[in-house]
């Protein structure tokens, strides 16, 4: 093993005198285990900016209305399959964003509704504009949103991801499925955590027979086929369920295999740990056994469990929107990406409106970016390595 | 001892593990047929006054002693699985044809696609390992890093659709199905083998792509670790020629960890092709389970359910067996 790197990237030269430690070996040897991490994740750019990325979607989960531009569920029989109206935010080398109107024409043939985008018609775009009235975490009333037209009203519609079957605004619709799936990846990893840390704990501290029957357990729901486990669980559910409780039943059967993980990381790290001196030393000075585990053992290895947690999270937001893409996870009205994709679920559909695949982008970027956010903060976790 | 009878042994005691683990298992599948409320009776007759035919209280009185609704659970379950046990898996409603039959029609397929990716997926990632880790951090490495963030990323069903979308934009074809439509129901022939080859790539490409990536990713960890190594600097100090000496010593020993990644990663590819093989109709047994679960058909669910269980089951057989050839450390222990 190599000598530890004694400080972050950027150090000012100091002399080095042979009675004292330099100033930042100094403040590496006192530094608390946070801060260490903290100074090897900086390092990790593709991971700090993964990191910035995901705390924009955060805020996109915590007031989606902000952001859409129209009411999610508000459906129109005759905005059906509008494509997307692309946001230019230069009009003749001017800042002046607008996006270009759209006009229908009926296909003689079909006798279906196709719209072209029309470049005579510029509807000019605002931010912080007016639109409809929502409330802030179901709180504060608001009507401001990020993106509006200045004159609200049928002529001013813009569809920023065009919209689907039902008429409905594919942008709006994204923001709030970022909410839904989002929470749900968050809960059902708390879901996963609780259990894991409560089991692999048992069976790391206890050992023996307690240790051996949650072991196998763990083995048993590992080699279960996971997909059709979820699927068979989920088509169980009833079908009078509301939103709320078909949600919360889905964290829990995602939770309930995906527990197997954590739990096996857990145990392994208190084995080892149980044999480090410091635990024997508070052992030997009379700690009782809960402030051994939650004072001395849990910091040593909360930094490995959040970047499990972290990992475990895209796992669990792929595995919601399979479920739901399937017509067995969230049913409307319900908001999730996997709704959203349920309706590019077919040929025909994506080949008469691509645009039905977009809502997949947003799937790709958060994962990846909570891909990368995990490994970084995985290498960090054991800065003394 | 003679290393074929450790082998022997090992082999032996991990079957011996196969009943406990299959009745685990069945229970599992019994419970999913369960869950649903009301037993499928209910809902098969409600669907069928919904339709207009009905059936008189006999009927429905010989169908409940058939399958045993009238008794305890313990026993339905054990009635169930005795049936099982002579072959039976049962008669699907919605179907109007017994299990057995509509699952061994597609079970080939299923198992084919799996090797099929399986093979394929192989074949890419061992090279990409070998590649990326020996020449770390240059353009290569970088590209298979990228190339391994998105392949893990993105659903195989959105790669299925997008594919699905170019291939019927750029070239006008709908890649849906394993078989050209003379051949879709007929007997097995030559010609009917290379159809089935000529459609079977597409799926196997989209089903292995994260897969692949992941693979890829172990392999040029594992050969990172043994690299550096003081036997391989020993060979080199000897003069053995780079590519000789890298896939004599630290491959090998780098794919055993790989090897113990079949036990989970064959069945994921069984039971993981459900949603692509949805996506684009492909004949398995994935998209029968899904019709199956939203039909309430819930027999013909449990028997499926059972036998993505088995083939999971098979899938860490064969990595045990696998891995206790390759590393005799691992046949040792268990004597």
């Amino acid at each position: 093993m190599s000598t530890p790197d004694p400080a972050p990237a950027h150090r000012p030269p100091t002399p080095r005198t042979s009675s004292t430690l330099p100033q930042e070996a100094e403040a590496f040897y006192v530094a608390p285990n946070w801060k260490l991490v903290w100074w090897r994740f900086k390092r990790h750019r593709l991971a700090l900016v993964s990191a910035v990325l995901l705390g924009f979607i955060a805020l996109v989960a915590l007031v989606p209305d902000f952001f859409s531009t129209q009411d999610p569920h508000a459906s129109s029989k005759t905005e059906s399959f509008i494509p997307v109206q692309r946001l230019h935010l230069f009009d003749q080398g001017r800042f002046r964003p607008f996006v270009y109107g759209v006009v229908g024409q009926r296909n003689p043939r079909t006798l279906r509704m196709e719209w072209v985008i029309d470049p005579e018609v510029k509807i000019p775009v605002r931010f912080f504009a007016r639109g409809y009235e929502y409330k802030i975490l179901g709180l504060i009333p608001f009507d401001r949103h990020l993106i509006g037209v200045e004159f609200p009203g049928d002529e001013g519609k813009i569809h920023l991801l065009g919209t689907d079957r039902l008429g409905r605004d594919q942008w709006s619709r994204l923001m709030h499925g970022t909410q839904v799936s989002l929470s749900i990846g968050l809960v059902a990893v708390f879901l996963s955590i609780f259990l894991g840390i409560l089991m692999g704990g048992i069976s790391g501290y206890y050992g023996g027979v307690v240790d051996l029957v949650i072991q196998r357990l763990i083995e048993i729901l590992q080699s279960l086929p996971p997909i059709p486990i979820w699927m068979a669980l989920t088509a169980a559910m009833p079908r009078d369920w509301s939103v709320e409780q078909v949600y919360f039943a889905i964290t829990v059967i995602l939770s309930l295999i995906g527990w197997t993980t954590l739990g096996r990381e857990v145990r392994g790290r208190f084995l080892s740990l149980r044999e480090e001196d410091f635990v024997v030393a508070a052992r030997l000075s009379g700690c009782s056994e809960m402030r051994i585990i939650f004072r001395h053992m849990l910091p040593a290895f909360m930094s490995h469990i959040i970047a499990a947690s972290t990992l475990a999270i895209p796992v669990m937001i792929i595995n919601e929107t399979f479920l739901s893409f399937l017509g067995l996870g969230l049913r409307p009205p319900a908001i999730s990406w996997g709704v959203l994709l349920q309706e590019a679920q077919n040929l025909q559909s994506i080949a008469l409106a691509p645009w039905l695949l977009l809502p997949g982008l947003a799937v790709i970027v958060t994962v990846l970016a909570l891909n990368i956010l995990g490994d970084g903060l995985r290498d960090a976790a054991d800065p003394y390595r | 001892m003679d290393p074929g009878v450790f082998m022997a042994r090992y082999i032996a005691q991990r079957l011996l593990l196969l009943p406990l683990l299959l009745f685990i298992f069945s229970i599992f599948a019994f419970v999913i047929i369960q869950a649903p409320p009301g037993d499928f009776l209910t809902a098969y007759i409600a669907e069928l006054s919904a339709s207009g035919s009905s059936m008189d209280q006999a009927q429905i009185e010989a169908l409940r002693r058939l399958y045993g609704l009238d008794q305890p659970l313990h026993i339905q379950y054990l009635r169930w699985v005795g049936r099982i046990l002579r072959g039976d898996l049962g008669f699907s409603l919605d179907w109007q044809r017994p299990n057995a039959e509509l699952i061994s029609e597609r079970l080939l397929l299923t198992v084919l696609l799996g090797l099929f990716t399986f093979t394929f997926t192989w074949a890419l990632a061992i090279p990409i390992g070998i590649l990326s880790a020996t020449r770390q951090y240059s353009f290569l490495d970088y590209f298979f890093t990228v190339f391994n963030y998105i392949g893990v990323a993105t659903p195989t069903f959105m790669t299925a659709l997008v594919l699905m979308w170019l291939a019927f934009k750029y070239l006008g074809i709908s890649v849906t199905g394993l078989f050209s439509a003379e051949y879709v129901d007929a007997p097995w022939s030559w010609g009917r083998v290379v159809d089935l080859l000529k459609h079977i790539w597409l799926p196997a490409v989209i089903l292995g792509m994260d897969g692949t990536a992941r693979l890829a990713r172990v392999m040029r960890a594992n050969l990172l670790d043994e690299l550096h190594k003081p036997y391989v600097e020993m060979a080199r100090a000897k003069g053995l020629s780079e590519w000789r000496l890298v896939l004599k010593y630290p491959v090998r020993l780098a794919l055993n960890p790989l090897v113990s990644t079949i036990g989970w990663y064959l069945p994921l590819l069984f039971s993981g092709s459900v949603i692509v093989a949805t996506v684009l109709n492909l004949p398995t047994i994935g998209p029968m389970l899904l019709r199956a679960l939203t039909n309430q058909d819930m027999f013909l669910a449990g028997a499926i359910v059972l036998i993505y269980c088995a083939l999971a089951i098979l899938g860490t057989l064969i990595s045990d067996i696998l891995l206790a050839w390759l590393d005799p450390r691992i046949r040792m222990e268990g004597s």
